[in-house]
């Protein structure tokens, strides 16, 4: 899309303070103020918004691929709080025409709007995100009632963007103790699946002071998820389940 | 040493691995599964994390004639519908391998843990898709395609990420391969590739390269694909020598949302959900009497394409179409599609339970690219000939193997990503035992493949690619869209001509080293323009109207001349004929019919 495709009328211009780091130029980090011409007869969003923005500054730097919620590559902070991009509305976000976008908190930035996600990824491995069956395969499929299958839902959409530890003040205190919602949301989907044969493992791995304990119910994971899942909830299962076994 | 330096093929380091998959999508993480799971040194390049690839936005499901839902379900039925569906230029012996390896590759998917919807037995959920029937197409419609909510390719996508991780696949994530390297003997022994967060840069060698870099939507201005589907497979292979296969036949899905362009389902139609024009009236029912709303995709969006050129389209503009789910009830709609909900309710402010959604026919599939045999292996034809290149591999959409001929049924690409994915991973397992022995790429062989990048860091001047881009992607979807022109498309490809020496010759204004994003686009804009280039001649080259391809001037289909696949060179920017493969193996041949739905 061009503004200059734009009929004048039909266009306003909007300021895009933008945090800027390129590390082998800058020797910290500033704003950059982006002056960008949106339309005003349709809503845009925050990521057709930065594209904008960088046919001005090709430098300018931030991960995105789908363009549709789906791939989480454009977790980023608008205006204070973890979202993606391209699934935010500009009209939702925008304050007396302006709009801040810095990288989600908690992670070293690598460039501009790109954080490392290193400790992310790693987190997430030490939860072992697959299914374990000790069991031969059969023939077909393993069967599955509607009921059990229902039990992943709210848990297998998750799209790995980040929203969520990165504004999890625990994740930011402890990044490689605590493994972060993300992490114990996938932990759970993989206790919760019928078809696995490794709960008590999975347990067992989450019986210490800080991979799962640290979560203090503080339940911003919940507040920025960008597909409406719930960590805090996955949790509190896991946690139960623990309680349970005890008890047992 | 790095990307932004003068790159000279004697210093720059070498990294070795048994083999290397090129992307991270379904493809190419079932190649590589394949490859670790049989103790091979295994590397994924993948320009984004592997859960970021256009994979993951299928959405209604994977086609197999699993029986799930009808016992008596036949893989050949599946077959039949396939070759149908392709308007008879899809090769039998690659079709028949996919219809009936898949239930084999689909069960191998649950076995990782795919959480695919249940019926109540508890087997996988099927939903019916367009172009399927039983029974040869004298059953009426089929319920063939296995779906996880709508979410199939979300959930494939992870489920085979999950699996490389526990098979301990190396993974090169946010790495950018630039071209291939190919050595004194014309066989492929490895690529350059570049990490993209601190900019160095290497020689990977290998003795199998597997390209499964996915589609090249983005030469279109309106398109469902992802930023990231550059066609970069298909500008390496151009690039280096080889050839591409009916790179013209480009499927439009009847459903993106209007404006967006983002996807909306077939299986919303599965389901039962039909479209409308401005009068009301459901009339796909006028196009295709039997299959209706459930005809081939190809048929669907030119019959929509007609309602609006003809005046029946929805809106002020009467520009876009409706598709109706409302008389299907909140349960079904948000349990069958809760992923439809949440895309239309954000990219058309519509709650498809309540109001129609607003569609038009939109760039979403290359069923053209790298021909390959049922192995992987990529093919050259030299003086009509076809010839194995060695150590050269291809899988999934930027291949052409060829299942979906000149129009491809909904469903069938994540099959062909898994089953043709896996069958390179076993031929390349197979080959490695029985031992590969290559000749070492010289420095000039590594050189070539350094020139683009060595020219990008060198640019003082010109275009960036913004402007570029955009005047490619209006050019592509004026002239070589829906409905094709011969004048037309001569003027674009005049136009692609013109923009040739500029699109070479990129502005690199930012040179950093560290996740240089303007770099990877300029990397990327040259390999859509090959893509768009290869399009547009092969496109006004075959003389006929076939699948995708519906010419205004040539309306007819042309057995007789174009019962062919289009072969296409770059150097030479010719194109030729090839045999398309009747010689299924264990059933007759299908022999071209009358197309209709």
């Amino acid at each position: 899309m061009s503004a200059a495709a734009i009929p004048v009328a039909q266009i306003k211009t909007i300021t895009m303070s933008i945090y800027r780091y390129d590390p082998t130029l800058d020797k910290k980090p500033y704003m950059q103020d982006i002056i960008v011409e949106v339309p005003t007869d349709k809503d845009i969003m925050v990521l057709d918004a930065l594209h904008l923005a960088k046919a001005q500054e090709p430098s300018l730097s931030y991960r995105r691929s789908c363009r549709e919620g789906v791939c989480g590559s454009d977790g980023m902070n608008i205006n204070g709080k973890n979202g993606l991009a391209c699934v935010t509305p500009l009209s939702e976000v925008i304050k007396r025409n302006k709009i801040t976008l810095r990288p989600m908190p908690g992670l070293p930035v690598v460039r501009d709007l790109i954080v490392d996600m290193k400790q992310f990824y790693d987190q997430l491995e030490k939860v072992r995100p697959y299914l374990i069956t000790k069991s031969d395969s059969p023939d077909t499929e393993r069967t599955q009632s509607p009921e059990d299958r229902e039990q992943l839902d709210g848990l297998y959409e998750c799209i790995l963007c980040g929203c969520c530890s990165t504004s999890c003040p625990s994740f930011w205190w402890n990044p490689d103790k605590f493994l972060g919602p993300a992490a114990l949301l996938q932990s759970w989907r993989f206790i919760a699946d019928t078809r696995d044969e490794a709960t008590d493992e999975r347990l067992d791995d989450l019986e210490d002071a800080f991979s799962l304990y640290r979560c203090h119910g503080i339940m911003n994971c919940v507040s920025v998820c960008p597909k409406g899942l719930n960590p805090t909830e996955a949790i509190s299962n896991i946690r139960n389940k623990l309680l349970t076994r005890k008890k047992a | 040493m790095l990307v932004n330096e003068v790159i000279n093929a004697k210093d720059l380091p070498v990294m070795e691995f048994d083999g290397i998959i090129v992307g991270g999508g379904g493809a190419g993480m079932r190649a590589s599964l394949q490859l670790a799971e049989s103790g091979l040194n295994t590397a994924v390049i993948s320009k984004v994390f592997p859960t970021r690839s256009h994979t993951v936005s299928a959405q209604g499901g994977i086609t197999c004639a699993i029986q799930s839902d009808d016992p008596d379900d036949d893989w050949r039925w599946h077959m039949f519908d396939t070759v149908k569906g392709s308007d008879y230029i899809g090769d039998q012996e690659a079709i028949e391998y996919m219809c009936s390896e898949g239930p084999k590759a689909v069960f191998e998917l649950e076995h990782m843990g795919l959480p695919f919807s249940r019926t109540e037995e508890g087997r996988i959920y099927q939903r019916p898709f367009g172009g399927q029937s039983k029974d040869y197409g004298k059953g009426g419609q089929a319920t063939r395609t296995c779906a996880a909510a709508d979410r199939t390719g979300h959930s494939l996508l992870h489920t085979l990420f999950q699996a490389n991780l526990k098979a301990g696949t190396n993974f090169l994530n946010e790495w950018f391969a630039v071209d291939l390297v190919v050595n004194a003997d014309k066989a492929v022994v490895g690529v350059i590739a570049f990490k993209i967060e601190t900019g160095e840069i290497y020689y990977i060698k290998s003795k199998a390269t597997v390209l499964a870099t996915g589609g090249a939507g983005r030469i279109y201005s309106s398109t469902t694909n992802a930023l990231i589907n550059s066609g970069d497979g298909i500008g390496m292979a151009l690039r280096a020598g080889m050839p591409v296969q009916d790179i013209e036949m480009w499927q439009f899905h009847p459903t993106g949302i209007h404006g967006a362009g983002t996807l909306v389902t077939e299986g919303c139609r599965g389901e039962g959900g039909y479209l409308l024009n401005k009068d009301g009236e459901r009339f796909m029912e006028r196009y295709a009497p039997n299959a209706k709303d459930l005809a081939s995709r190809d048929v669907v969006a030119r019959s929509m394409a007609l309602e609006i050129l003809e005046g029946r389209g929805c809106g002020p503009n009467a520009d876009h179409i409706f598709l109706r789910l409302d008389h299907l009830g909140p349960e079904v709609v948000h349990k069958r599609l809760p992923g439809i909900t949440e895309l239309s309710k954000t990219f058309a402010g519509v709650d498809p339970a309540v109001q129609p959604i607003p569609v038009v026919p939109t760039c979403h599939y290359m069923m053209g690219g790298i021909p390959t045999n049922i192995n992987g292996q990529v093919i050259s034809v030299e003086h009509g000939e076809d010839k194995i290149v060695d150590g050269l591999y291809a899988a999934g959409e930027v291949a052409c193997v060829s299942v979906h001929g000149g129009n491809r049924l909904g469903g069938n690409s994540l099959l062909d990503l898994v089953v043709f994915g896996r069958a390179a991973g076993l031929y390349i397992e197979e080959s490695m035992k029985q031992g590969v022995e290559v000749k070492d790429a010289s420095n000039d062989d590594i050189e070539k493949a350094l020139e683009r990048l060595n020219r990008l860091n060198a640019s003082t001047e010109g275009d960036q690619v913004a402007v570029l881009k955009e005047k490619m992607q209006q050019n592509m979807q004026n002239n070589f869209g829906v409905f094709r022109r011969g004048d037309l498309m001569e003027k674009g490809i005049e136009e692609l001509a013109k923009t040739r020496e500029e699109v070479n010759d990129i502005f690199l204004q930012d040179k950093s080293a560290t996740f240089n994003t303007a770099r990877i686009e300029a990397l990327e804009m040259q390999n859509l323009f090959e893509v768009a280039e290869a399009t547009a001649i092969t496109a006004n080259e075959r003389k006929e109207s076939r699948g995708a391809h519906a010419r205004d001037d040539f309306t007819e289909r042309d057995d007789e001349n174009w019962l062919k696949h289009s072969i296409y060179y770059a150097d030479t920017k010719e194109v030729s004929k090839r045999d398309v493969n009747y010689r299924p193996k264990t059933v007759q041949a299908f022999q071209p019919m009358v197309r209709s739905y």
